[in-house]
């Protein structure tokens, strides 16, 4: 990528498109149902006059394949060649850009329609451009590949030598955007961008951050949640060679040095002392216990069909049964880390972020400066997972570049900081109820969550749909269904971990349910088949996933479970293949079928259909964050292991198209997996797990 | 006082703590950034080098243990990302985040140099140690077979 300097320099010469809608494009405005709020889409293309075309990526890369989907957005309609592509990070400007964050999977639900758009209307004005030169009707004019083209005359004009004139042109109004049938881009699996940086060592992490006298910051933080510093010592961290000062923030004792090992070093010997709070006698084993007793008082409804209670009390046929899953980390391979300097009229930051307009809030409110004196570089992200929404390490940067003025800071968490003080995926406690009815097949089902709330509810009756999505999102046909939450507290900050909510409760949902297909006598697929016929897109990758993995017909020792979810706007079904010997588990196959809508990059699908599945493996079989005296227990990946190259087990990815706006991609694929695997080690073994992380023990 | 090495090939000589890990000489006294942070204490490879050809962890590997020793860094693996590798890591399109595959790399290249035509087992034996949150492991798996048709003269 260029730097920013370089776009604005080459921005005096050429076409500049930069395209701000008032309200919701026609496009956006058509339906996507999903968190649509007014959108103000715009995109930035410039094509200077050596043909050389830059886009501003609005959006953050961590690995999700923006850069390359959105600019495959733009050039489409552009029409571009795509080999003259540039990209880079754009500014954060909210009034020109919206939304500038990675949430969600949201980034290609959103610019979908208005970055075509942006692309048609630069394209037009190419096109405008051209036919003024030629005194010719612009209509009669085609495009290709950074060409304007009249087919009468044979005459071509490139893209650069019209770039100067259509800059003068005013900006279209409304666009006609491509049939789906001419695409060149969209829906052929094109290569990354952001490939051949991150193969030798150039791409620019948040880590990599170099800035002219730069000083490196590791900081000391209280190992209890909510704990504040009481005092400190810095004498012998002064003596360390390298450390040049002691600051305390808000949020602890921040050691100041030549270079980052300096730094830690002198906070291996910085004395301080702690108020701990109240946070102090917490432990895994006792939050454990004030979700199970939650979980039996009264809830805030969050879904109410039929009457579940007198279906259950009637039924032939009852099951219960409890679930639980703990505390997550999200463990990105790039730690946390920030880059601030803080003069006294401005404000630079250098960040690996999901979060670009908060990051910027983060800043003014700090600093007192306005938002229009923050600069953001938004850098690539070594991983995000939704832990890079939070900005924390934003303003333990800030506030620490704010005590030294001038001076460039570059605050680096260790491993051990970013799993202690990480922002967690809730730990979850369910207790549910289910009825079948004399053929078998489901009549009652009932779920009382207890989890932590990081997303509103809880007050007032409202319910936090992140504690609930998964279980009231289901779209089982059952008669009778109540799904209800309380907010359970434990002083242990959490957040978005990649797919949320649907990463804990789909499978607590789609165990329980594979339970209710046994209790019935029936094939976990056959029952699934049965109860989403109103959902024909589920049922289609149930479908297909069942036709594709052969269900049913497992190689001899191999045994199958299966697993669906509909969450970002997108439908997938798992099938996953597993031995088990003694105590030993081997997951051999996953089979994925998946409908995002209409495909922008199917290489970037399946890229991130794997990736959800090996994040969400970790979790089934690995990870768990636990507490004593208020503190996590963990610290590296010794502790918190994760799968590794020789875990891996074959997937297979088929996509179903489908003529739908697209759906997300980065989390489509965690959720299903977990489930899909314990309820194929249940047919294998008998042997039901309730509990994550998988305990060998529990299924030997 | 001054400790020297070669490093990509050229000699190099730095005058810092002789217990500092060579992955911070590398990221901040020499400003070569693509060998990566992700643990130090060798748990998860982001930071994989090769000294003397063999793969090594750079996170716990004081300066002063490389002293006339040839480090070599992902900028150092070829002068034009052409090394077999990185032409097979670009083929089969493997980074995502791409913030561990410097050490993904540098485990490949270390892993053909001493075995040419890697099998499935070899290939999770010398990678084991390289975490990959992104779970890129099927691809990565890939281009190593591929990289070493590459090298093997296959086009």
């Amino acid at each position: 990528m260029s730097s920013r300097r370089d776009f604005l320099k080459a921005g005096a010469a050429g076409l500049l498109v930069g395209l701000v809608w008032p309200e919701r494009s026609p496009l956006e405005a058509q339906g996507r149902g999903r968190g649509a709020g007014p959108v103000r889409p715009s995109a930035y293309i410039h094509v200077a006059p050596d043909g050389t075309v830059t886009f501003q990526i609005t959006k953050a890369e961590m690995g999700q394949g923006t850069v390359t989907s959105l600019s495959m957005l733009l050039a489409e309609e552009l029409d571009c060649d795509w080999k003259s592509v540039r990209t880079e990070f754009a500014p954060v400007d909210p009034a020109l850009y919206g939304m500038q964050g990675v949430f969600g999977s949201a980034s290609i639900r959103g610019t979908y329609g208005p970055l075509r758009q942006a692309g048609g209307a630069a394209r037009a004005m190419l096109v405008s451009a051209a036919a003024q030169k030629w005194s010719v009707d612009a209509a009669t004019l085609r495009t290709d590949s950074g060409f304007v083209v009249n087919p009468a005359s044979k005459a071509r004009l490139s893209y650069g030598d019209l770039s100067l004139d259509a800059a003068k042109l005013p900006v279209p109004t409304s666009v006609t955007l491509k049939d789906p049938k001419n695409f060149r881009l969209i829906g052929k699996p094109i290569k990354r961008l952001d490939t051949p940086d991150k193969v030798n060592g150039k791409a620019k992490f948040g880590l990599d951050a170099r800035v002219p006298g730069m000083l490196y910051a590791s900081l000391t933080r209280c190992p209890v949640f909510g704990g504040k510093v009481k005092s400190f010592d810095a004498a012998k961290a002064k003596t360390v060679p390298g450390v040049k000062a002691v600051v305390q923030i808000s949020n602890g004792v921040a050691v100041i040095a030549d270079n980052t090992w300096s730094a830690m070093q002198g906070r291996k010997v910085l004395e301080v002392a702690f108020d701990e709070g109240p946070v102090a006698a917490a432990n895994t084993a006792g939050i454990s216990r004030m979700f199970a007793d939650l979980a039996k008082q009264p809830g805030s409804v969050a879904k109410q069909v039929g009457d579940a209670d007198a279906a259950l009390a009637a039924a032939p046929k009852k099951l219960e049964a409890v679930y639980e899953t703990p505390f997550l980390s999200h463990a990105p391979m790039e730690p946390m880390n920030c880059t601030a300097i803080v003069r006294p009229d401005s404000c630079e930051i250098w960040a690996p972020t999901q979060a670009q307009a908060g990051t910027r809030n983060t800043a003014a409110q700090i600093t007192g400066l306005p938002t229009e004196s923050i600069k953001l570089n938004t850098m690539y992200m070594g991983g995000g997972f939704g832990r890079r929404g939070g900005t924390d390490y934003v303003s333990e940067a800030v506030e620490i570049a704010k005590a030294m003025p001038g001076t460039p800071i570059k605050l680096t968490w260790t491993r051990e900081d970013d799993m202690r003080h990480d922002l967690y995926r809730p730990a979850s406690y369910v207790k549910f109820a289910g009825a079948v009815d004399s053929e078998g097949w489901p009549v009652a089902f009932t779920a009382n969550v207890a989890c932590p709330s990081f997303f509103g509810g809880g007050r007032g009756g409202a319910v936090d749909s992140t504690a609930v999505e998964g279980i009231h999102t289901l779209e089982y046909t059952i008669p009778n269904i109540h799904v209800d939450w309380r907010k359970a507290d434990a002083g242990i900050p959490t957040t978005f971990w990649r797919a949320v909510g649907y990463t804990q409760n789909t499978f607590f949902a789609e165990s329980f349910i594979d339970e209710l297909a046994v209790a019935g006598g029936k094939d976990p697929v056959e029952l699934r088949r049965r109860l989403l016929a109103k959902s024909s897109r589920l049922l289609a990758v149930l479908n297909e996933v069942a036709e594709k993995a052969n269900w049913g017909k497992a190689p001899k020792g191999r045994y199958q479970g299966v697993a669906v979810v509909n969450n970002i706007g997108s439908y997938t079904a798992q099938v996953a293949e597993v031995s088990v010997t003694g105590n030993k588990l081997k997951l051999h196959r996953v089979v994925c079928a998946v409908d995002c809508g209409h495909i922008v990059n199917p290489a970037i699908i399946r890229q991130q259909i794997e990736s959800g599945i090996v994040y969400g493996l970790s979790a089934a079989l690995k990870d768990a964050i636990t507490i004593d005296k208020g503190a996590v227990v963990q610290g590296n990946f010794n502790t918190y292991d994760v799968v590794r190259i020789d875990e891996m087990p074959v997937i297979e990815v088929h996509i179903v198209e489908t003529d739908n706006n697209p759906g997300g991609i980065g989390e489509a694929s965690v959720p299903p997996i977990a489930p899909a695997v314990t309820n194929a080690i249940f047919a294998a073994t008998g042997k039901r797990v309730r509990k994550l992380p998988i305990r060998l023990e529990d299924i030997a | 006082m001054a400790i020297g090495f070669t490093l990509n090939g050229a000699g190099q000589s730095v005058d810092v703590d002789p217990q500092m890990p060579l992955l911070w000489v590398l990221r901040d006294t020499l400003g070569l950034t693509g060998t990566k942070f992700g643990c130090g204490m060798a748990l998860c490879g982001a930071c994989t080098v090769h000294v003397n050809g063999s793969v090594t962890r750079a996170c716990i590997t004081p300066i002063a243990s490389v002293t006339g020793k040839s480090v070599t860094t992902i900028e150092g693996l070829s002068p034009d990302t052409s090394h077999p590798v990185q032409q097979a890591w670009i083929e089969e399109d493997v980074p995502q985040c791409g913030y561990c595959q410097s050490g993904q790399l540098m485990a490949a290249a270390s892993l053909l140099a001493k075995t040419p035509k890697p099998t499935d087992a070899d290939i999770d034996e010398a990678l084991h140690g390289n975490i990959c949150r992104c779970g890129a492991y099927a691809q990565i798996r890939r281009a190593i077979h591929r990289a070493a048709e590459i090298k093997g003269g296959k086009a």
